[in-house]
């Protein structure tokens, strides 16, 4: 099964009212790959990512998850389909109102049958998973951004979802951080056979995990590249790509 | 979900966990079967046992042969064991285990528990908790003398033309808090006219008093309750926002951020806002008097024998300066306390989602509480003093 499409995006049209961010958008996320969706500021990667899970929905196109349509669905079988991932929000997304264990939990106790004690392992385990032992017990406001958005990793896996939507991981962390983030997204794709998604304009992150990766281009509003990073880095025809994965530092020529 | 996608189809094996020290004095833990959340496990207390027992073990190893498809359900018990283990100073080998899971468990310990992060959950009296609430209490009213004076050193410093704030915040904090409550002040009030007059009517028909009716919607209205009504409005509506909005600007951090570019929040921010409220809550006073009185004129016309010029003349002789000057005081003072309520919870707000909807029912609650408060102390103050 890995390798087959997970998730296909068709001819997907992004727009606020009149506003078009993105159009045309097509590509295929495989089953147990690490995908990041890369490109400048503004140019609707968070955008792209609230409509695969649900948030918003597109002017045209569609979102296809194991070749049934995610948008043309009813309602009950949207929210079926929503409990198959998990999704870390840029800034964590706690609820503020509870401890990290109590959010951990909370998923755990809507959508599983598992008694309290069997929950506690649960999520000591997650939040251990993210280097967060011991915190059980602390509410998100007194935590740093760093510390909350692992929460929130902890939250996003705590159902252990075939699918794993990262919106900015990396952006927060201290360089340790991110990288031990990294190693967490690649062995949860290896270990557990999670397919990734990954919004993220960090180089040095895009190189370290990217299966493939899809360019979008604020200015173009369409993708650009898709491919494994470090082909597009080097052989993308469009020097918009090149630029963007180099930097600009070899603006128009291939590096 | 699946570790081994080739047997996602498969029958489920039921999960089985047992033990036993072999010849070398090593725990030999063997799982077998789909460990899976969703299906039920064995508890792994029989490993926990023996690695308390004496002569402790030389050792854990793991023999998963036999193991199914796995999860997260696998790696809890898994981190039970090693956490015991490490308890009890006994070495691990995790070779038995399947790659992913020995991955797994090792960055679930990469990053040592935090010294002194883990709370212990404390039980607190009665005497204790009753301790706190009145702490809490004087802190509040400390908090909220303090707020005060802070807000009159920023009046005193914009009397003087040095506050730091922006007219265009002043007007727009304005019209929101005038203009655009003018439709829910017309119907309360009109509503409450018409009330009065109903009333009114009936207890002082009977007499052959019924035009005095003009006379008790005027002075209820003027001197009372189109103050308080306003008030109460505005409190839960103006004294509200204000409350809301400044707490999320304390959340998002927007209040530290103008502090570290020198400007004093209280000034740009709540000044204006409490401006805005003291200035309009009298003018929405007055005219929700005339929308009171206009009420009572409809039902009086349609309810009695009596002309409309004669009523409204009535109503005229019945208005005098005082009843007029002392609700629009009363307006003032009703206007400042909403303000000063909303405004001192939004800036005493807590960090984060839940703190502002505490922030902003305790500032309604705190208005409306002010307001009635301080009502009646008026009320007998302008009795005392024959207004």
């Amino acid at each position: 099964m890995r390798g087959t499409d997970h998730i296909v995006v068709s001819h997907l049209t992004m727009a606020y009212g009149d506003f078009v961010i993105q159009r045309d958008l097509d590509f295929t996320v495989r089953r147990g790959e690490v995908f990041v969706v890369m490109g400048g500021s503004g140019c609707g990667k968070t955008t792209l990512l609230k409509h695969m899970v649900g948030l918003k929905a597109p002017a045209a196109g569609d979102v296809l998850y194991d070749g049934g349509s995610f948008w043309q669905a009813t309602d009950e079988e949207r929210e079926q389909a929503k409990r198959r991932f998990g999704i870390l929000f840029q800034g964590g997304a706690l609820w503020s109102s509870m401890t990290l264990a109590e959010n951990v939990a909370l998923p755990l106790r809507l959508f599983t049958g598992l008694g309290e004690g069997e929950i506690r392992a649960v999520t000591g385990y997650k939040l251990a998973l993210v280097g967060l032992a011991g915190f059980d017990d602390y509410y998100p406001s007194e935590l740093s951004g760093g510390m909350r958005k692992r929460a929130g990793l902890a939250r996003a896996m705590a159902l252990d979802p075939e699918i794993l939507y990262f919106d900015e991981p990396s952006s927060g962390l201290d360089p340790l951080s991110a990288r031990l983030l990294d190693e967490l997204i690649l062995e949860l794709r290896d270990s557990l056979g999670t397919t990734i998604v990954v919004v993220s304009h960090e180089l040095a992150s895009i190189f370290a995990i990217a299966d493939r990766a899809l360019y979008l281009d604020t200015d173009a509003k369409t993708q650009l590249g898709l491919g494994n990073p470090k082909e597009l880095r080097d052989q993308s025809p469009d020097p918009r790509v090149r630029a963007f994965l180099t930097r600009g530092e070899s603006a128009g020529v291939a590096a | 979900m699946a570790a081994d996608p080739a047997g996602a189809h498969g029958m489920t094996e039921p999960a089985s966990l047992d033990c036993h020290r072999d010849a070398d004095g090593v725990v030999q833990v063997r799982f077998a079967g789909d460990w899976r959340l969703a299906d039920p496990l064995p508890a792994a207390d029989p490993v926990l046992a023996e690695l308390r027992s004496t002569p402790a073990p030389r050792g854990v190893a793991f023999e998963t042969g036999s193991l199914g498809r796995w999860d997260t359900a696998l790696l809890t018990r898994l981190v039970a064991i090693c956490s015991a283990a490490d308890a009890a100073g006994v070495p691990v080998a995790d070779a038995g285990l399947p790659p992913g899971a020995r991955r797994l468990l090792h960055l679930a310990f990469a990053v040592k528990e935090r010294e002194g992060a883990r709370r212990a959950d404390r039980q607190r009296s009665v005497a204790e908790q009753v301790g706190e609430a009145t702490l809490g209490l004087w802190a509040a009213l400390v908090e909220l003398v303090a707020f005060l004076g802070v807000a009159a050193r920023a009046f005193g410093r914009m009397a003087r033309g040095r506050a730091t704030y922006q007219r265009s915040d002043l007007l727009v904090a304005m019209q929101e808090a005038g203009a655009e409550s003018l439709p829910i002040v017309s119907l309360i009030c009109f509503l409450i006219g018409m009330i009065f007059a109903f009333v009114g009517v009936r207890q002082l028909e009977p007499f052959g008093a019924g035009i005095y009716v003009a006379d008790l919607v005027a002075v209820a209205m003027v001197r009372e309750m189109a103050p308080i009504m306003t008030a109460i409005i505005m409190a839960g509506r103006t004294g509200a926002a204000y409350a809301a909005g400044l707490g999320t600007m304390k959340v998002n951090e927007e209040i530290d951020a103008l502090s570290s570019m020198g400007v004093d929040p209280v000034e740009f921010l709540v000044l204006p806002r409490l401006v805005a409220l003291i200035v309009m809550l009298p003018l929405l006073s007055l005219y929700g008097s005339l929308l009171g009185i206009l009420g009572g004129t409809v039902v009086s016309l349609a309810m009695m024998d009596v002309g409309l010029l004669q009523y409204l003349t009535e109503t005229g002789d019945s208005m005098e300066l005082s009843s007029l000057l002392g609700g629009l005081f009363k307006a003032f003072v009703y206007g400042s306390l909403v303000a000063i309520a909303g405004c001192q919870q939004g800036m005493a707000c807590g960090s984060s989602a839940m703190a502002v909807g505490q922030a902003t029912t305790r500032a309604v609650v705190m208005g409306i509480v002010l307001i009635i408060v301080s009502a009646a102390i008026l009320t007998v103050i302008y009795i005392t003093l024959d207004i």
